[in-house]
């Protein structure tokens, strides 16, 4: 008994040794790091304090995050907090005076932008400013295709329930060559409430209204089809399953599948620098001042440089605010968000794409219009 | 004489009234923090009872047919587990207590309650990774053969992904809780009562029978309230696993499942603002009366059953 006893007290020993040794070498790594990021940036010593409050969108979540910690390790006194609880709920605080900043998957509404502002100064409205830029890819999981080719009208058809057979005569009619199974489509929407399916419907709508008749909104308006929570539950189910198809940001489409849209009369797959272009080269809403950058997404263009399944969100601030204070710390924070080191920041984080160099042309100057 | 007199008053020390106190706080804390949220939700959802139905998904006719089939679907998934749960756990609390040897017995009540520390979340992962791909060809077997019978009709989700698995994961979620009430109460059947029935030349299933499923038939029947407790308001795992769809319908294998109210509101709280949000607190408080009727009505089998169970 007593030989175990002691080997046993040996290696508790050794162990905790090992341990300690584990957590002198990751404190010394962590010390390690800020000091050689401070000395890496040699920033001069930002002026800019205080704290900025953004209610919004959580397709923005990550990227905001990422801002975030960019901005507040070049401006060390300021604090950026982003509460990603929806574009709905940051419209509202933001137009109650809640927030400084709201970040939202549709512009300010006409109704909204005839009310007044409580962060903004009286007599004066806010703006839409564009930021974040995500395609939506159609992605497709069915044994022994590659390839697939969509238009709107059979993707619209496959999403309300209205084709349920993989070789129906729509889609081998779009894809002679592929070896497409008799079997029954399963096609996947979120479960939850997303801009991703609002900006999908919408796509849908424009392109095939007499197929998807519903108006865009955050909710799947269909009762058929599988429903799978947030965007990895839907790229789950599409793996996971047999005879899938499903939308998600393209982002997080990994190996599977992905649908090629048609556009014109050519058939496209998503990428960052189409799903930029389409927005850069979409017209403005009309109507609206002349730093508002709302954009009417031309979903129906013809263009085959264009990706038209994409998600566009907002940064909503004020033309000018109450509190100048404010007002400097918004238009530094939207500066570099727009700016090209802040768009490949999140980039890299969330996988949107970044936005072209015309739009951020005119961003920059809706950007330094803000007081 | 004045001795006498002295002893019925009783001593009073500080330690019996502060004693005294602190469970009197502690008793009524629970009643209060019980009253809060009653109050809470039937505040909230006030707004939604008589709010415009065009505002809720799906666009249903009024606040009714928005919450009727998560209602059905709570108490639809929560019974399917209680189904599959029950039966395994008496089994396991009475191999426990009455058939495993000793050692082997600790062991495992050990390993059960070391499956309730698993979180929720876990579970839902296990659920659309492990689960779902593992019972998908089982199920597109079940409607190919059995799909004749109504809860197996097609056509088969093509995730696996349905109320069924639901139920599964349900099931092995409140597993822990039943059994170890149950095996505590299987243990306290009094020695003599087994032993007689043993003498009169029963088996052990025998005895069984006659002397320990009687004696803690009541304590079962508490245990699976608790479980069904746990069952009607688990949201995550439902809300991860679960392909949700707006429909009554009582069908197993299909993509179009009823959704439960808790995972509806973890589903749709996220993004939902003004009116919206009521109408998510009020399905809560709809929820919150389905627990307490489900209580209820237990809790009166339970004390009319009292009688026969041969606990006294």
């Amino acid at each position: 008994m007593e030989v175990p006893v002691k080997f046993s007290s040996v290696a508790r020993v050794s162990v905790v040794a090992a341990i300690t040794a584990l957590a002198l070498t990751s404190c010394a790594a962590n010390e390690g790091s800020p000091s050689s990021s401070e000395s890496a940036s040699g920033a001069p010593a930002s002026s800019l304090s205080g704290e900025l409050v953004g209610v919004g969108a959580s397709s923005q979540g990550t990227a905001q995050t990422t801002w975030a910690a960019g901005f507040q390790t070049a401006n060390e006194k300021v604090t950026v907090n982003y509460d990603p609880s929806g574009s709905g709920a940051g419209r509202k605080a933001f137009i109650a005076g809640g927030a400084a900043f709201a970040g939202s998957d549709s512009a300010l509404s006409d109704e909204e932008l005839a009310g007044t502002f409580g962060t903004c100064a009286a007599d004066t409205k806010a703006i839409d400013i564009p930021v974040y830029i995500s395609p939506i890819a159609v992605i497709f999981n069915v044994d022994g295709v590659k390839d697939l080719n969509l238009d709107a009208a059979t993707l619209a058809g496959i999403f309300s329930g209205k084709i349920t057979q993989w070789n129906d005569a729509a889609i081998t009619a779009l894809n002679p060559d592929a070896k497409l199974p008799d079997a029954k489509i399963n096609a996947v929407h979120r479960s939850d409430a997303s801009g991703t399916t609002k900006n999908f419907a919408d796509y849908l709508n424009q392109n095939a209204p007499d197929v998807w008749t519903e108006k865009p909104a955050d909710d799947f308006p269909f009762q058929g089809g599988e429903g799978a929570q947030g965007t990895s539950g839907v790229v789950d189910a599409v793996t996971n399953g047999t005879n899938m198809i499903g939308y998600a940001d393209a982002s997080r489409a990994g190996k599977l599948g992905v649908v090629k849209v048609k556009v014109g009369d050519k058939f496209v797959g998503y990428s960052a620098e189409a799903a930029a272009a389409v927005v850069a080269e979409s017209p403005l809403v009309d109507g609206r001042g002349a730093n508002d950058l709302a954009i009417k997404l031309d979903r129906k263009t013809t263009d085959a440089s264009h990706y038209p399944i994409v998600l566009v969100s907002y940064a909503i601030a004020c033309e000018t605010y109450k509190d100048p204070a404010q007002g400097t710390l918004v238009k530094a924070y939207l500066d570099y968000i727009t700016s090209d080191a802040g768009q490949k920041a999140a980039a890299e984080k969330a996988g949107n794409a970044p936005l072209s160099a015309d739009l951020s042309k005119k961003v920059a100057t809706a950007v330094a219009s803000i007081k | 004489m004045t001795t006498q007199t002295a002893r019925p008053k009783p001593v009073i020390r500080l330690g019996d009234r502060v004693f005294a106190r602190s469970t009197l706080i502690a008793g009524s804390l629970i009643l209060v923090a019980l009253a809060a949220v009653a109050i809470f939700l039937i505040v909230e959802a006030i707004p939604a009872l008589g709010a415009d139905p065009k505002e809720l998904k799906g666009s249903p006719s009024s606040f009714w047919t928005y919450v009727g089939p998560l209602a059905f679907g709570t108490v639809w998934a929560a019974f399917l587990a209680l189904l599959i749960a029950v039966p395994l756990a008496t089994g396991i609390a009475l191999f426990i207590s009455h058939y495993a040897p000793r050692r082997l017995a600790q062991g495992l009540a050990y390993v059960i309650d070391l499956l309730a520390a698993v979180p929720s979340v876990v579970f839902g992962l296990w659920g659309i990774k492990v689960l779902a791909p593992a019972v998908q060809p089982v199920y597109a077997w079940l409607t190919d053969n059995l799909g004749w019978f109504p809860l197996f009709a097609g056509p088969v989700s093509g995730t696996g992904r349905t109320i069924l698995t639901v139920a599964i994961v349900l099931a092995v979620m409140i597993l822990p809780i039943i059994t170890a009430m149950a095996r505590e109460v299987f243990l306290q059947t009094p020695k003599l009562h087994e032993e007689a029935a043993l003498a009169l030349g029963a088996t052990r299933w025998e005895m069984v029978r006659m002397a320990v499923i009687p004696f803690g038939r009541s304590g079962l029947v508490s245990a699976s309230i608790l479980g069904l407790g746990r069952a009607l308001g688990e949201t995550m795992a439902v809300a991860m696993v679960l392909s949700p769809s707006t429909v009554i319908s009582f069908v197993l294998l299909q993509s179009e499942n009823p959704n439960t109210i808790a995972s509806n509101i973890a589903l749709n709280f996220p993004e939902a603002h003004g009116t919206g949000v009521n109408v998510l607190i009020a399905t809560g408080l709809i929820l919150f009366v389905i627990t307490f009727a489900v209580n209820f009505i237990a809790r009166a089998i339970v004390a009319r059953r009292k009688e026969f169970s041969g606990a006294n």
